[in-house]
């Protein structure tokens, strides 16, 4: 029987080259490793569907139409961005909760070697509880505040580069899109607080936007100088501005300074953590999410 | 915004046990608050009537059962006085051992729950593991951690085990190093003084007119410690002092409980001191009548949240007629409502949390 | 009223000489102790005793109220302390079965509040002039008194 070669199907291109390329003459490395994958995995497919039948249309289509090529990698891109981002979430996680840990004379995290599986086996615990949603609470409020508070969440952490070949937009006034987005969290938060019928909830839901948004300001004064120190609104630009001159760090300390304490007063961690107050509030506005929620 | 009644109801992770406030918040402020207590309720003084008087010793420790020996020391106290029977000065400073060694676990308790209403883990744990050395303690004396069941009606049920004496004073004296680390943690704690510092003032006049006693009554100026005025179980011949603070608020009674923990490692050293010099045939137990003759009596000790009395009438058989239970808590609750009065909802577990309500007393 | 001086930290010997002096034959002084004064008081003139006590002899604190049950007649019992010297004045008071009302001492001690309503709510004594007189301990819809001596336990008879 007339055998091809696996490598016929198998081919490796260069991404930048193939038509479609969504950035231009700018390298993308998780676009490069999406693209990688989809012609290994498309490859494999072809040439098994070859060897049975050979000489068929779904093997050519499958590795030499673009618009596929292109529509897939991307897909691999997003998860390949958000494997990474997951990863180092959880190792950020698991590393604080050893250290505190400690701190308090106990061993922390258990699961796992050196407890590294801790915060999957609570992830996967977590999914698998039940969502209870209060019956004289407010429905669509209470599902569309959380819905589109970590859909922008997510949106502003993507918006963000982490080299300069690792990136998923690169928009003229990122910037500008980044103000915006950071301005819908506090009132969704109120209206999570809100919906939930409860007065503890309520108390949480006001405390957390009166802090959100007072917070928001000295952070967005931050970032308008930094804008103007780079002369330009593209997060990449900024990057690149840095290069030239030096980390931004050195001439705005205090800026640095008073950014890293906003921040923290936004995420409501420690000592900002009055809205999720568990002393008295239990959990602030979170209190009647239950489950995935 | 109108007014509205939030209530911290009975399922609360401040609230120490099982009781209920209702606060009347405009935005923050609170403007008014009812105390709903009696969860808890178990007819204690009604059950001991229907019993012998040994028996009623357990339950007595049930009461506020993270300070237990001190309330079966106040039931046997009475029931002596009733009796007409004096005791050893062996298990004179047994009791006081016990009694001193209850203090500084119930007191480390309320340190670890008072860390924790702050957000202030590590102080919880902390707390809570030099806790653990003194409930060894217990252990090796009577073996029970908690609801001990040690004092006995004229005198106590054992005599220290062998090696007790050791390890009690090193207990204390690795405790009087460690405390010092503790409260680093909160005294150092700029977040921690804020919170408490000017919250929750109580004036000299509203204390003694409120009936506040205990370490309440002593951070707002009022000096008065049952176990040096009216004086128990050989304490005036011990050499220790009562720490009082003049400023009255939270952080005036957080300063005064400290500092009790420090006289009762000092007490706890000089009672072993004593009871080194007491020759070894002096009896633990004197020998008690089993029908108590009619009368009424009433006795009163320093229990770690303030002072507790008892009050019997007996009527000649071996069972009580009426035993009255006055618990300190019961009192410090109902003055509640006039502590947290104008200030926000945050500062009330601090508030709450300086009382250190124990509910098993407060309800009986 | 004889001696009006306050006196801040009376002695035993002192408290006996102002009883005696002051409330001639509403009260009867029962035993002395160290630190310790027995008296008995009858009802009408139990405020005005417990005023004297907080205003002249400087007693600051009801430490308790309760109540005794004798089958033929309730009782009210007041503990009250004194800070500078450590005694405790013991107040005891007959009330009879049909008309079991007495004044509130709730006003001059705010101390004294909580522990009234708990002698109400389980013997059925009124204090009258009492601010607020509900059950505490027990739920709101019990109708009986349950301390009293006509509540039986299950292993009494």
């Amino acid at each position: 029987m007339a055998y091809n070669s696996i490598l016929d199907w198998v081919k490796f291109t260069d991404p930048m080259t193939s038509s479609g390329y969504p950035y231009g003459d700018v390298y993308n490395l998780p676009y490069d490793i999406g693209y990688k994958i989809w012609e290994l995995i498309s490859g494999l497919i072809a040439w098994l569907i070859d060897l049975i039948v050979p000489g068929n249309e779904v093997s050519t289509f499958l590795t030499e139409t673009p618009l596929l090529t292109n529509l897939l990698s991307i897909t691999l891109m997003v998860v390949v961005i958000f494997a990474v981002g997951f990863i180092v979430n959880l190792t950020m996680i698991w590393e604080e909760r050893k250290v505190l840990g400690r701190m308090m004379d106990r061993r922390a995290t258990r699961v796992g070697p050196l407890g590294y599986f801790q915060n999957l086996a609570d992830g996967l615990k977590t999914f698998l509880k039940e969502n209870i949603t209060p019956s004289s609470a407010d429905k669509k409020g209470y599902m569309w505040a959380l819905t589109i508070l970590i859909g922008t969440s997510v949106l502003l952490a993507f918006m963000i580069p982490l080299s300069g070949r690792w990136f998923i937009v690169d928009y003229r006034t990122g910037l500008l899109i980044l103000f915006g987005l950071f301005a819908i969290a506090p009132f969704m938060i109120l209206v999570a607080g809100w919906s939930q019928n409860n007065k503890y909830t309520l108390l949480g839901g006001m405390r957390a936007a009166a802090q959100m948004i007072s917070y928001e300001v000295p952070m967005l004064i931050i970032f308008a100088s930094v804008a103007l120190m780079a002369g330009s609104l593209n997060i990449n630009d900024i990057v690149n501005a840095q290069h030239e001159y030096m980390w931004y760090i050195i001439p705005q300390f205090l800026g640095f300074i008073v950014f890293i304490i906003a921040a923290i007063a936004e995420a409501e961690r420690i000592p900002f953590d009055l809205p999720e107050a568990e002393a008295e509030l239990v959990e602030g506005w979170q209190t009647e999410y239950s489950g995935m929620k | 915004m109108a007014d509205m009644w939030v209530t911290m109801g009975p399922q609360h992770p401040f609230s120490h046990g099982l009781w209920t406030l209702k606060v009347r918040v405009d935005g923050e402020v609170v403007k008014d608050a009812i105390p709903v207590i009696g969860y808890l309720h178990r007819g204690w003084e009604k059950e001991c009537e229907n019993r012998t008087y040994p028996l009623i010793i357990p339950m007595a420790d049930r009461l506020c059962y993270s300070a237990s020996m001190t309330w079966s020391h106040v039931y046997c106290k009475v029931v002596e006085e009733a009796m007409g029977i004096e005791l050893s000065d062996r298990a004179k400073y047994l009791r006081v051992v016990a009694d001193e060694i209850c203090r500084l676990q119930s007191h480390l308790m309320w340190l670890a729950a008072m860390g924790t209403d702050l957000g202030n883990l590590t102080v919880f744990l902390w707390a809570l593991r030099e806790r653990e050395f003194f409930l060894d303690l217990n252990v090796k004396l009577c073996g029970q951690r908690l609801t001990t069941n040690y004092p006995r009606l004229g005198g106590v049920r054992n005599d220290m085990p062998y090696f007790f004496e050791r390890d009690c004073m090193r207990a204390v004296n690795r405790f009087e190093k460690v405390l010092w680390e503790i409260i680093g943690l909160t005294d150092e704690s700029s977040i921690f003084l804020s919170r408490m510092r000017d919250v929750g003032v109580i004036s000299r006049k509203d204390a003694a007119n409120y009936g506040l006693t205990g370490p309440t009554m002593r951070g707002c100026g009022v000096d008065f410690d049952v176990r040096r005025d009216d004086p128990y179980c050989n304490y005036d011949l011990l050499d220790w002092e009562v720490p009082v603070c003049k400023e009255g608020d939270a952080y005036a009674r957080y300063k005064v409980r400290i500092e009790e923990m420090f006289q009762s490692c000092e007490i706890i050293r000089q009672a072993m001191a004593k009871l080194d010099s007491i020759p070894k045939t002096d009896p633990i137990r004197v020998k008690a009548p089993r029908n108590v003759p009619a009368g009424t009596h009433f006795a009163r000790v320093e229990d770690p949240r303030g002072e507790s009395l008892m009050y019997l009438v007996s009527d000649g058989t071996d069972r009580p007629y009426r035993l009255k239970v006055r618990s300190p808590i019961f009192v410090n609750v109902s003055a509640s409502k006039h502590l947290v009065q104008g200030v926000r909802i945050a500062d009330i577990p601090a508030i709450m949390g300086t009382i250190d309500m124990c509910l098993g007393e407060t309800d009986r | 009223m004889a001696s009006q001086n306050f006196i801040k930290a009376p002695s035993v010997e002192e408290i006996v000489t102002a009883l005696n002096a002051d409330f001639e034959g509403k009260v009867t002084i029962k035993r002395t102790k160290a630190r310790r004064v027995f008296v008995s008081c009858d009802r009408e003139s139990i405020y005005a005793l417990c005023r004297y006590a907080r205003s002249i002899l400087n007693f600051e604190q009801a430490s308790s109220v309760c109540g005794v049950d004798w089958v033929d007649h309730l009782q009210v019992v007041y503990h009250l302390s004194n800070y500078f010297t450590g005694t405790v004045l013991e107040i005891t008071v007959d009330v009879p079965n049909d008309d079991p009302h007495i004044a509130s001492v709730a006003l001059i001690w705010e101390g004294a509040d909580w522990h009234e309503r708990e002698t109400y709510e389980l013997f059925g004594i009124i204090f009258d002039g009492h601010p607020k007189l509900e059950r505490l301990l027990t739920p709101q819809n019990y109708e009986f008194f349950p301390f009293r001596k006509s509540y039986k336990l299950r292993g009494q008879n």
